[in-house]
């Protein structure tokens, strides 16, 4: 090899060594509006999806969407899907998946209904759910971690089991709960104020709280890295296993929530409780922007998919088109999402 | 004389019947750059493996800081701020790099809230400490959009807040192209400066020559060589005394401190 040929290695930084000298740390606030959409790509594409779809439906039928009512209703059930969507980001951040949450929502009612119909104070029986879910989601993820199974399938075969034990032993039979009207937990969680349903604000501050802990939090920090290199968490002295059984565990807390909730908006719980969430909320997540890879994920998004999803019964109906209607509607809305976030997310490897 | 920071004598290791490492000495002084080089199967990665405490030696002495050391282990390997920032430079790409560098450490107060303007000063603070400035990038830039030798310059930082003394960079300019190497080995120099000891490991002997302070040359398992950089003429010398150890011929004007120079001679 000649002289010639050989790199010059000498100078620092090679050939931009004279741009380098002097060179500081731009502080990120230089350009905050910059840097703020930057951050928030994939929450802001999905609110721009959000705007679109309701622009579409109000051009439809602008008179049906001036009535308050079409938003109360949404209002009063979108609060359920909050309380289980946020939560799924954090699995999904986490590289791993959770079907059991349906299950959990109705084995967590269920011991909430067990306990206010055994005429205890609905606070105890709110108690005794999360305890619940907790619990059950512990169980999830100590499967899923310490026994090496797929998440995807395992949680599956959880969702069979929990939903199979609460069949099994209720024979199909609902509990009504018509005490719970003249309760204070009632009052609290469940009742209207100004004509707004009361639970909006709880979900509101479960997502606002669960957002900080995604981006501000040690719980969270310790998420993302997990769910985008685990060697490398494991390298550097996080628990991997724990933090994965933790989010299981926060999914069954929110489950447990999302289904007291729901007990105590029909005051009736039915061994069914929660199936109809499996799908509207796992699309929710990824209509959010949360991409399936793990590593990265947006809680408000998800909390915008949310009600992306919430809105697109009530508008295709609303619009004046037939319920028929409402499924292609949901398909149309999660796939041109998932084009969306695809081409606003580059993905780094 | 600078103090000595670790110290490896007569460090064997056998797997079996098979001899990865016959009798190493190597030792690394406060504030100096080692070359480590050797041809692939020469025994550098064992070399490390017991060095990070991963492996442990079939026999042979570890000292710190003169000290003699029983129980090697990762975690001793840790106190001894021994760092190894390992080949696939094992980041969190999708992450910020104040994110990568507070892995596993997160500045947190009250319940475990983090602390995010202290773990940006700190960040800006380390990377400013390795000579790593930007227009482009902020300790907020995703570890993903810098090029390789930036994405070491964060492993790097990484281990330097661990308060490592003596840092292992495994194959680190293997993969990079010119100018990304020039960037590394910038980020190399000012933690040599900083008075902090770097062990250098690569087979590219250009490389090695440019940055290194002493060399040591590992062939099959033996020292075959150690020089200072006074002694070395340029890295011709260098690879002419690897190719008359691979294939005895006899090389003037070096004086080789192994066995396996002489013993292939």
């Amino acid at each position: 090899m000649s002289k010639i040929m050989e790199p010059d290695l000498q100078s620092p930084l090679g050939v931009t060594h004279d741009e380098a000298a002097g060179k500081e740390w731009r502080h990120p606030s230089d350009n905050w509006l910059r840097g703020f959409i930057l951050d928030n790509r994939a929450s802001l594409g999905t609110l721009g999806v959000f705007i679109v779809m309701m622009a579409v439906f109000m051009i439809a039928n602008p008179v049906v969407f001036t009535t308050w009512y079409l938003y109360s209703s949404v209002l009063t059930t979108l609060p359920v899907a909050l309380f289980v969507v946020v939560p799924l980001v954090f699995v999904v951040t986490c590289g791993e998946i959770d079907l059991s949450f349906p299950a959990t929502m109705g084995f967590a009612s269920w011991v909430f209904a067990l306990v206010v119909q055994a005429g205890y104070d609905p606070f105890l029986g709110i108690a005794a759910a999360i305890a619940t879910g907790t619990l059950l989601g512990f169980l999830v993820g100590s499967l899923v971690v310490y026994g090496g199974l797929s998440s995807l399938i395992a949680t599956l075969g959880m969702n069979f089991l929990l939903r199979g034990l609460i069949q099994i032993i209720n024979e199909g039979k609902s509990t009504a709960l018509t005490s719970l009207a003249d309760s204070w937990a009632y009052k609290i969680f469940s009742s209207q104020i100004w004509g707004i349903p009361v639970q909006i604000f709880w979900a509101i501050a479960f997502v606002v709280l669960s957002a900080l802990l995604y981006n501000r939090h040690r719980f969270g920090a310790q998420v993302r890295v997990v769910g985008d290199n685990p060697d490398s968490a494991q390298q550097m002295g996080i628990d991997v296993k724990r933090v994965r059984v933790k989010v299981f565990v926060f999914v069954g807390i929110g489950a447990a929530i999302a289904g007291t909730f729901s007990v105590m908006i029909n005051f009736t719980w039915w061994p069914t409780a929660g199936d109809g969430y499996l799908l509207p909320v796992l699309a929710s997540v990824f209509v959010g922007g949360t991409p399936t890879w793990g590593g990265i994920g947006t809680v408000i998004g998800g909390a915008i998919g949310a009600v992306t999803v919430a809105f697109i019964q009530t508008g295709v109906v609303a619009a004046g088109l037939s319920g028929f209607y409402v499924q292609f509607f949901n398909g149309l809305i999660i796939i041109l999402s998932l084009l969306g976030h695809k081409w606003n997310q580059a993905r780094y490897r | 004389m600078a103090e000595r920071i670790i110290e490896l004598r007569d460090i064997k290791k056998s797997y079996g019947q098979v001899y990865a490492l016959g009798g190493v000495n190597l030792s690394v002084d406060r504030g100096e750059v080692v070359g480590l080089i050797g041809d692939n199967g020469a025994g550098k990665s064992t070399l490390i493996k017991i060095l990070s405490g991963v492996v442990q030696p079939t026999s042979g002495e570890i000292l710190v800081r003169g000290e003699p050391v029983s129980g090697w282990s990762p975690a001793r390997s840790r106190d001894a701020g021994i760092e190894t920032v390992f080949q696939d430079r094992a980041l969190a790409v999708q992450q910020t790099i104040v994110r990568n560098i507070f892995m596993g450490r997160e500045l947190t107060g009250f319940m475990g809230w983090l602390k995010v303007n202290k773990e940006i000063e700190e960040a800006s603070r380390l990377m400013r400490e390795i000579g790593f400035t930007s227009k482009v990038f902020t300790p907020h830039s995703i570890v993903g959009q810098l090029s390789g030798g930036e994405r070491q310059g964060v492993a790097i930082a990484r281990a330097i807040y661990k308060k490592a003394e003596l840092i292992v960079l495994d194959e680190p300019t293997t993969a990079l192209s010119l100018t990304e190497t020039a960037k590394v080995f910038h980020f190399v120099r000012q933690v040599r400066a900083s008075g902090r000891s770097i062990l250098f490991i690569g087979h590219n002997i250009h490389h090695v020559f440019d940055i290194a302070d002493r060399f040591v040359v590992l062939d099959r398992g033996k020292v075959a060589l150690t020089a200072d950089r006074s002694e070395v003429k340029s890295a011709e010398d260098l690879i002419n005394f690897m190719e008359d150890v691979a294939h005895p011929g006899g090389l003037p004007g070096l004086h080789d401190a192994g066995d396996a120079g002489r013993a292939a001679r």
